[in-house]
């Protein structure tokens, strides 16, 4: 297809979309934990084992839904494992996070030796499946927003806003990022900080299983070895550069799936590489720009007892 | 963070001690992985000590499967005492390695001796030159520099496979990767057929450079003032900027030689994505070696051993390679988890008290 008729043509913002789920529901994860103050370097990990619960819960039970939920289920343990160490045995997050990853890349492919028998493959399961909603598919133009997509797009649109209602909206959501920015403040004024620390990690866990399912049951249906291949990281800066804000995250991580549309489907005249650069040379870019004035919580990483 | 690696340190007995504590503790883990999966752990281990050490190969193999990791282990370290995350490894040793491979190829034709000692030079120039804009940045505009480090990463790695898929691709080659460097300029190897090359030595080296860097230099002194308690450096007339880039330049060095002697050792060319994350591993080896030289030697023997011994454990007792990570992994997290570790072995040392 022409590169400028393609640019203009409303596929590009279906692709876009499409590439912007995984990341989007990683990135709105990250920005949740780390408003509460816990860094979270383990999300391209967490994002595998998702990735190969999904399969594997499929796998097991046949229903790909059923699959979904384990690669929630196997998200948020990884990410619980990371609240545990963190929080109770005050482990260097950072540090943790890097453990969580490479054990991540371990783990699921020796477990998909012990259940399909194969090295960094796994076998077929049933994908989850598209679907259109009534009426709207009829529209002319923005129709295809609802006709065969994958209901991915709209739980993830729901999460978003749901994220950014709840930071912004609820006194939950308050305290959560009083705790990121003043966990000793908070503690004094009852807040119980722990507790809340726990849930933003875990929730992340889970998001970001999420986005792994997405990744190897919808977009594909088979695990394979290190699929997530970095996705984690661009989510983490799609975080970063969205100013640890749900909406904010979205909207970075739209900006870097278009990137990745542009790359996939035109013959651009610059080279692959330095497209695939644009997440981390923006996020650079801004961190170097707005500096210390950058939104991050305060006391990022700082525990209080 | 700095507050959690603030707790005081024991000595260096204890330490040891509290490290092997944690590697038993991940290998008892690995073994319940394996036991759950269906494997027989001990015909596992047996087939990895072998694979590992069984025959002066696998001990070459071992050896040189280490080289990389002590590196990258040497240049977290140096930073850690400086007081920063150097997570940067992975880059500062894609450009160095590019750029030692550049330097080879455009000698070409001069003394050995030349050759090698400028390629040598030009990829710790380039990576400590990655180190060194990650700790300008950390200095000058007080950026955490783990995000910072993690961008560079990518970008780094990024534009070194545009390198080798373009204007530096060998001609006629099917993958990724520049023009072979004429073997007379690599590294010789000390045991013949085998890829254990003479960088092992550098390695040791740098061992005992950085041993007396930090046990007698003034530089090595500042770096450590720095590094536990910077305002307290700065009153005492420690330029803390100075040092930290400084610091970030000679860790990117370290980790750019991880890079170099790949390139100069094992494979004699730059191949696109050559580090199964070199970078991330000697992050382990360095915490596990408690940022010390000669501990980092060792750690990275071991980590050199599991590499070198996975290809074995597969084969005969059907175990992915990737349990090696496992292991990698659940050691990391236990290494960094003191308390974990110290319970673990209070208990085991007061069962055999009583």
């Amino acid at each position: 297809m022409d590169n400028l008729q393609y640019i203009f043509s409303f596929n590009i913002i279906l692709t876009t979309l499409r590439f912007a789920i995984p990341l989007t529901l990683a990135a709105v994860g990250a920005t949740i934990c780390e408003r509460s103050g816990i860094i979270n370097l383990g999300v391209e990990g967490m994002m595998l084992v998702g990735a190969f619960g999904g399969v594997l819960g499929t796998h097991l039970t046949g229903n790909p839904w059923l699959g979904v939920l384990f690669s929630i289920a196997c998200g948020g343990l990884v990410a619980l494992l990371h609240a545990v160490l963190s929080i109770r045995y005050h482990t260097n997050q950072t540090v943790s996070g890097v453990g969580i990853n490479i054990l991540a890349v371990g783990l699921t492919v020796v477990l998909t030796r012990v259940v399909w028998g194969t090295d960094g493959i796994s076998g077929t399961v049933q994908q989850l499946g598209t679907m259109s909603i009534p009426l709207l598919k009829d529209i002319p133009v923005v129709g295809a927003l609802f006709r065969d997509q994958s209901p991915f797009l709209y739980l993830t649109l729901l999460i978003v806003f749901a994220a950014w209602f709840f930071l912004y909206r609820t006194k939950a959501g308050l305290r959560l990022r009083a705790i990121g920015d003043h966990p000793r403040a908070a503690a004094t004024v009852g807040i119980h900080v722990r507790k809340y620390r726990y849930i933003a990690v875990v929730v992340c866990g889970m998001l970001c299983g999420m986005a792994g399912a997405y990744l190897s049951i919808v977009q594909n249906n088979l695990f394979v070895n290190n699929m997530v291949a970095g996705r984690g990281f661009i989510a983490l800066a799609a975080n970063i550069f969205g100013g640890w804000n749900p909406l904010g995250s979205f909207l970075a991580s739209l900006l870097f799936a278009f990137a990745q549309a542009l790359r996939i489907n035109l013959s651009l005249p610059i080279p692959d590489q330095f497209v695939q650069m644009v997440p981390y040379a923006l996020t650079l870019i801004v961190l170097v720009v707005v500096g210390r004035k950058a939104k991050a919580p305060e006391a990022s990483g700082e525990l209080i007892d | 963070m700095n507050k959690q690696q603030k707790r005081k340190l024991p000595p260096l007995a204890a330490r040891m001690l509290y490290s092997i504590a944690a590697v038993f503790l991940s290998l008892i883990l690995a073994t319940l992985v394996m036991l759950i999966a269906g494997y027989d752990p001990l015909k596992a281990f047996g087939a990895m000590l072998n694979g590992a050490f069984g025959s002066a190969n696998a001990i070459a193999n071992t050896l040189s499967k280490s080289i990389p990791l002590m590196f990258t282990g040497f240049a977290f370290a140096v930073a850690s005492k400086g007081g920063i995350f150097n997570i940067g490894g992975e880059g500062q040793l894609y450009l160095a390695a590019l750029a030692s491979a550049i330097t080879a190829l455009a000698l070409n034709g001069l003394p050995r001796i030349v050759v090698l000692v400028a390629s040598i030079l030009a990829g710790m120039l380039a990576g400590g030159a990655v180190g060194a804009l990650i700790g300008t940045i950390k200095a000058k505009l007080r950026i955490n520099e783990v995000i910072v480090a993690i961008m560079v990463n990518y970008i780094v790695s990024l534009f070194t496979s545009y390198m080798v898929n373009g204007p530096l691709k060998a001609e006629n080659s099917m993958t990724a990767q520049s023009e072979a460097i004429n073997s007379g300029y690599l590294f010789s190897t000390i045991i013949p057929r085998s890829q254990l090359t003479s960088a092992l030595y550098l390695g040791i080296g740098f061992a005992v450079l950085i041993f007396f860097l930090f046990r007698s230099t003034r530089v090595g002194f500042n770096i450590r003032a720095v590094g536990e308690n910077a305002s307290a450096a700065a009153s005492s007339g420690i330029h803390i900027a100075a040092t930290t880039i400084g610091v970030m330049a000679f860790s990117g060095m370290l980790a750019g030689l991880a890079g170099v002697t790949e390139v100069l050792g094992k494979y004699g060319r730059f191949i696109d994505g050559f580090s199964p994350g070199f970078g991330f591993t000697g992050i382990a080896v360095a915490v596990l070696g408690s940022n010390n030289p000669f501990g980092i030697l060792l750690t990275s023997l071991l980590f050199g051993a599991l590499e070198a011994g996975s290809m074995k454990m597969s084969y005969v007792a059907n175990v992915s390679t990737n349990m090696v990570m496992v292991i990698q992994g659940l050691v990391i997290l236990f290494v960094a988890t003191p308390e974990i570790v110290s319970q673990f072995a209070k208990r085991k040392g007061g069962k055999r008290n009583g």
